[in-house]
């Protein structure tokens, strides 16, 4: 089993002018490990991170755009795996902390902590799906992870955090919704 | 054209289904994001799905429109959400969250499934109906009913407001599209 801070340590290593989206425990875990104007962390109702993903792959379609997602909220939108497949963006990497429980909400388990992600993924229509359990093979995979063909969906086996301070007045700022947008146009100007 | 003549002579009220989707297309939107309706299935969806200037994104559930279509925005890509008035129900804390708290520019053309078009909306004696207006009130959501011809005028101007002005605008679809 990893911890999500770790999975999220090693990523950032990898992470350039992709567009990041996480939301609620990832959100606070990858702010800290990696603040950066292109992190899109103002989803707006839980479950829909990997439906903005989806958005922006297909809006820019020549650059890479991350989901970092939990399980919980995967589970409020496990449709937007196979509206993902069906529209195939190349550019988008879907990664799922699989901790069993609604962390942000109270620590509570997920109806059915033994599911699996990665096999719905796939059934739904990804074209890669993988399975990390173990922080070394995490590492020594994230690189090919980020670079294939997608969409690819991975899932991260992560312990509960510990007790994680949400301050939401600073995630959801709107300042940084306008920082985001003028990164990412930015960029696509020129693009 | 608003009205026509039947052959018993009596007068028809109609709404163009090519005429809405010309304007959509008029107003720059390149992405319809839809679950299936049958209101504005034959009209609108159908042709659509054919239409090879725009993309159609089949979603599982209404409610993921809203993030891609704000995913989409962000990417300067226009989008309309093309949706049965159910799924505008289910949708309302994405819309509440994404669309009204956040200022985001979702354009949804919502068909009013079992809707009288003789009556206002607010007049249906389907409670489903009755209540998408008022609730689009509450939320301080602009709306225009599309009900004949002379609508489809509004859906350009409205769609380019909701861009300029980064706020949500909903459509209702009164009358089911001549295809």
């Amino acid at each position: 089993m990893m911890k999500r801070d770790e999975c999220f340590r090693i990523l950032a290593r990898h992470i350039t002018d992709e567009a990041v989206i996480a939301t609620y425990s990832s959100a606070v875990d990858w702010v800290e490990v990696s603040p950066r104007p292109l992190n899109y962390l103002s989803i707006g109702a839980m479950g829909l991170d990997s439906s903005h993903g989806l958005g922006l792959a297909l809006g820019r379609p020549d650059r890479r755009v991350v989901v970092l997602q939990g399980d919980g909220s995967l589970l409020m939108n496990l449709g937007s795996l196979v509206t993902i497949a069906a529209a195939a963006p190349k550019n988008l990497v879907h990664f799922v902390a699989h901790n069993d429980t609604y962390e942000a909400n109270g620590g509570h388990p997920i109806p059915n902590p033994k599911v699996d992600f990665a096999n719905i993924a796939r059934s739904s229509g990804y074209a890669a799906t993988y399975d990390f359990s173990d922080l070394r093979m995490f590492e020594q995979q994230i690189a090919h992870v980020l670079e294939q063909d997608g969409p690819v969906f991975a899932t991260l086996h992560v312990e509960p955090s510990k007790p994680l301070h949400y301050d939401y007045a600073s995630l959801y700022d709107p300042e940084k919704r306008k920082a985001f947008k003028a990164a990412w146009q930015m960029r696509s100007a020129q693009g | 054209m608003e009205a026509t003549v039947t052959r018993a002579g009596a007068t028809a009220r109609e709404l163009n289904g090519a005429g809405i989707i010309a304007a959509i297309k008029a107003s720059g939107i390149e992405y319809i994001l839809s679950v299936p309706d049958i209101v504005t299935s034959a009209g609108l969806l159908a042709p659509i799905a054919q239409d090879k200037d725009l993309r159609l994104i089949r979603v599982c559930k209404e409610d993921e429109c809203i993030g891609i279509a704000t995913g989409l925005a962000y990417s300067d890509k226009r989008a309309l959400v093309l949706i049965q008035h159910t799924g505008f129900l289910d949708s309302i804390n994405a819309i509440r969250g994404v669309a009204v708290e956040y200022k985001q520019p979702i354009c949804m053309m919502i068909g009013l499934l079992q809707h009288d078009p003789e009556k206002a909306p607010k007049e249906s004696p389907r409670y489903g109906v009755r209540i998408v207006e008022p609730i689009l009130d509450d939320m301080g959501i602009a709306h225009h009913l599309l009900s004949v011809d002379a609508d489809i005028a509004r859906i350009k101007p409205a769609i380019d407001k909701a861009y300029a002005e980064s706020q949500p605008v909903a459509f209702l679809v009164g009358r089911s599209p001549k295809s």
